[in-house]
């Protein structure tokens, strides 16, 4: 059995730890000196508006009945994303967005774009298991 | 018989008998779901994907949020020998979260949300949540005298408590400018926090379940052993610093992705110590079988051993890139939420709501055909969950990708099996709870 003074050692060490990289992860954003536009900034207060990542990935996190759009601007361009906006299909509901409010969208979606690449095939493999972007 | 929630006879049952409810109404949101996948279009006006989804996931957290408190507050009071620290602050826990989840619900159904995974709803109706939590962390500090000699199991509930409270108010740091100005800011700070809640109410959940085998077993020596706390503390390390798994794919810096790789495989320690007891569990198993509670944790062992080779190998980068984005995620967080934590919390419902004024032995044949039926049928719906990621993948992967319409026309067949197997997976579970309901119920008018 180990002793209560080894126990609580362990425990308060762990949750050093755990604070120190939280904090350090706090001050040390991915990215810095980025900011939204206000149209991207109003587009994604749209997209979680309306929920769309219940059925939309962003690098490959959210819901998988729709595609993973992290890269949709570049690939298919603002028209195509317009005419979904605008309309839906088969399955997306039609959400009668206003044309300022599919503007807002793209513009989230080009902020999204330019931030990285989702596509699994891009990533490279090394051999002790991890991966480089 | 104690049910209602006025002041002389509130019992923790009652989180219990709400968590239960829950579950049915999350898996029947999940089936609704299922049936959007294969029928394009059902339902697209009325309850759109963008709602069922949420409708399931909010109901399956609460009921998993419902049943820990049940389960904490009832075997508390049991460790403690009925010493509550106040019985009107677990009313006022309740009503805070029964307030929530009545709101959260109708949110969804109004269309009003908030649009982060996991908490979908208005951030304001979070308030309740976090009020709630704190008063169970008072609760539950001021119940114990001290730390000291205290079994695993209070070790795991007080920082199930202390890091599900952290972990929630961390995943609202987007409300800040500062976290959510930017995509891969705002995910990278998201994930982090999600990683961790999940290891949190995993805290409370395994607590629970080991607080019971306790009981069942009438040994309490495992629970103050050396090798109990050190396999709290390794899961404890895993919850504090492997969540980048989540994020691996994410254009974060490569440190996230090398700690929480290495940290993930200390979960090999959990997988050997697993197969290194597995002859003991099995005598332990044939012993205690007949009992309705135990097999409920014999069917959650297996999955533990299931789900953890699948989340070892997901957590190496290298294959997780093939994974990230696929059903195989679905696989692993339905097998991790259903096959472990349903099957650990079913358990402990079973011992929480099996003394009522009438006996449950009428219903032995139906409850057990409710269990083989709920298991068998999950094993299905996880393998289908597991074809549909692997085409996926291949799909993902492919130089020549055809249109993801198409691709997802391919899965059909996998998505039928699984909405089939969710039919089912709900009926084996409504088999399995119904005679604890029917029971309550009706001692609880006999009694009035």
């Amino acid at each position: 059995m180990l002793p209560d003074k080894q126990k609580f050692i362990v425990f308060i060490v762990l949750c050093i730890g755990f604070l120190s990289y939280s904090g350090f992860l706090y001050t040390h954003l991915p990215v810095s000196n980025t900011n939204f536009s206000i149209t991207e900034a109003k587009g994604k207060t749209l997209w979680q508006e309306h929920n769309c990542t219940a059925c939309h990935q962003i690098y490959g996190l959210g819901g998988y009945l729709g595609p993973d759009l992290t890269n949709e601007y570049s690939l298919k361009g603002p028209d195509y994303i317009h005419i979904f906006l605008q309309a839906g299909n088969n399955i997306m509901p039609n959400y009668h967005l206003s044309e300022s409010e599919i503007q807002d969208l793209i513009a989230y979606l080009k902020s999204v774009d330019r931030s990285g690449k989702s596509d699994p095939r891009k990533f490279s493999i090394n051999t002790n298991g991890t991966i480089n972007q | 018989m104690e049910l209602s929630i006025n002041k002389a006879k509130f019992t923790p049952k009652v989180f219990i008998l709400v968590a239960l409810i829950l579950l049915a109404t999350g898996m029947f949101f999940g089936i609704l779901g299922g049936l959007q996948y294969i029928i394009p279009g059902f339902l697209k006006e009325a309850l759109s994907f963008q709602k069922t989804r949420p409708l399931h996931v909010s109901s399956i957290l609460f009921w998993i949020l419902f049943a820990s408190m049940g389960a904490v507050l009832t075997y508390l009071k049991e460790h403690t020998g009925n010493k509550l620290y106040s019985n009107n602050l677990s009313r006022l826990l309740f009503i805070l979260f029964v307030i929530s989840i009545l709101s959260i619900l109708i949110a969804y159904f109004t269309g009003k949300f908030g649009g982060r995974e996991y908490w979908e709803f208005p951030p304001i109706l979070s308030l309740p949540i976090i009020i709630g939590w704190i008063i169970f962390l008072i609760n539950f500090a001021f119940s114990l005298d001290s730390l000291k000699s205290q079994p695993v199991y209070i070790w795991m509930w007080l920082t199930g408590i202390i890091f599900f409270l952290f972990t929630f108010l961390e995943s609202y740091l987007w409300l800040f400018p500062y976290f959510n100005n930017q995509v891969v800011n705002d995910m990278n700070i998201q994930w982090k926090s999600y990683g961790s809640m999940v290891g949190s109410w995993n805290m409370l959940i395994y607590g629970a379940s080991m607080y019971l085998m306790t009981k069942i077993s009438n040994d309490r020596s495992y629970a103050y052993s050396t090798k109990a706390f050190v396999l709290y503390f390794a899961g404890l390390f895993n919850l504090m610093f492997n969540c980048g798994h989540h994020i691996y794919t994410l254009p974060t810096q490569p440190y996230v992705q090398y700690i929480s790789y290495s940290v993930s495989m200390t979960e090999l320690l959990i997988l050997g110590n697993i197969i290194y007891g597995w002859k003991a569990t099995l005598t332990k198993a044939q012993k205690f079988f007949h009992r309705d509670a135990y097999r409920f944790l014999v069917a959650a062992d297996v999955w533990v051993f299931l789900n953890l080779i699948l989340a070892i190998c997901m957590s190496v980068p290298a294959i997780n890139v093939y994974t990230h984005g696929t059903h195989i995620t679905v696989a692993h967080a339905m097998g991790t939420t259903i096959g472990i934590n349903t099957m650990l919390l079913l358990a402990v419902c079973y011992d929480i709501l099996k003394d009522t004024c009438i006996s449950l032995d009428p219903y032995q044949k139906l409850m057990k055909l409710g269990f083989w039926l709920a298991n068998s049928s999950l094993f299905v719906f996880w393998i289908a969950l597991i074809g549909a990621g692997v085409l996926k993948s291949k799909w993902q992967m492919n130089s020549d990708q055809i249109a993801f319409s198409l691709m997802m026309q391919n899965l059909s067949a996998f998505f039928i099996v699984f909405t089939i197997s969710g039919v089912l997976l709900l009926a084996g579970i409504l088999l399995s709870i119904y005679p604890l309901f029917k029971n309550h119920l009706a001692c609880f008018f006999s009694e009035k």
